[in-house]
């Protein structure tokens, strides 16, 4: 397939329930697919604190997608973004070779990001049992 | 009397490398925040290579990273008390 592999993260607003996020995501995985794009990976976040407020809200959703496309699809993803007041920030980066590898071994949980996910994970099944 | 300065023993001081020419990282990631901490100072300001020993090439790579992930709200563009 010819194209590129390009990855986005963007930020949606944190008032929206944690259905009208997923459908969000959800919205744009679509505009992609029907734009002849392959989304092979949606990963969501959830809600994170910001370094710094945007639009005067201290924690925006988190979610990142992967996908196999050409510019047209890029530009057109990115007009959706503009368009949708739920979104607050958004970024789209051309993945080189290094950072499919990269990629594909995040994926698989390779890293200590997700080690410390995994751990922090039980410690909070621990608390609930105790209370 | 000699007005030649003593030498001053470079062998004690540790020799700087590139950590990512060593460990063979080709990828920064830039979803990585708690990674691009250790290139930034406590105000956010990305450190020289000079301090870091990183090679010209990987420096670059990191300056887009962090620039990146500021993008996103990751890191701070600016702060008072990072670390």
């Amino acid at each position: 397939m010819i194209g590129y592999n390009y990855e986005t993260v963007f930020i949606l607003n944190p008032v929206l329930s944690e259905k009208e996020a997923k459908d969000t995501v959800q919205k744009f995985k679509e505009v992609l697919t029907q734009h002849n794009a392959d989304v092979y990976h949606v990963e969501e976040w959830g809600i994170k604190k910001l370094a710094y407020p945007i639009q005067h809200k201290s924690t925006g959703y988190y979610a990142l997608m992967e996908f196999r496309g050409n510019k047209d699809s890029v530009k057109l993803l990115e007009t959706e973004f503009r368009r949708d007041e739920r979104v607050m920030r958004f970024l789209t980066t051309a993945l080189d070779k290094y950072a499919l590898e990269y990629n594909a071994r995040r994926r698989k949980g390779e890293f200590n990001k997700s080690k410390e996910s995994t751990i922090v994970k039980p410690k909070k099944e621990n608390l609930a049992e105790e209370l | 009397m000699t007005l030649i300065n003593e030498s001053v023993n470079r062998v004690e001081q540790k020799k700087k490398y590139c950590r990512f020419r060593k460990n063979g990282i080709k990828y920064i990631d830039y979803k990585d925040p708690h990674f691009l901490l250790k290139f930034i100072n406590e105000q956010g300001k990305i450190l020289p290579r000079r301090l870091t020993g990183t090679s010209a090439k990987y420096q670059r790579k990191i300056a887009q990273a962090v620039k990146k992930a500021r993008h996103l709200a990751l890191l701070p563009y600016v702060a008072d008390n990072l670390k």
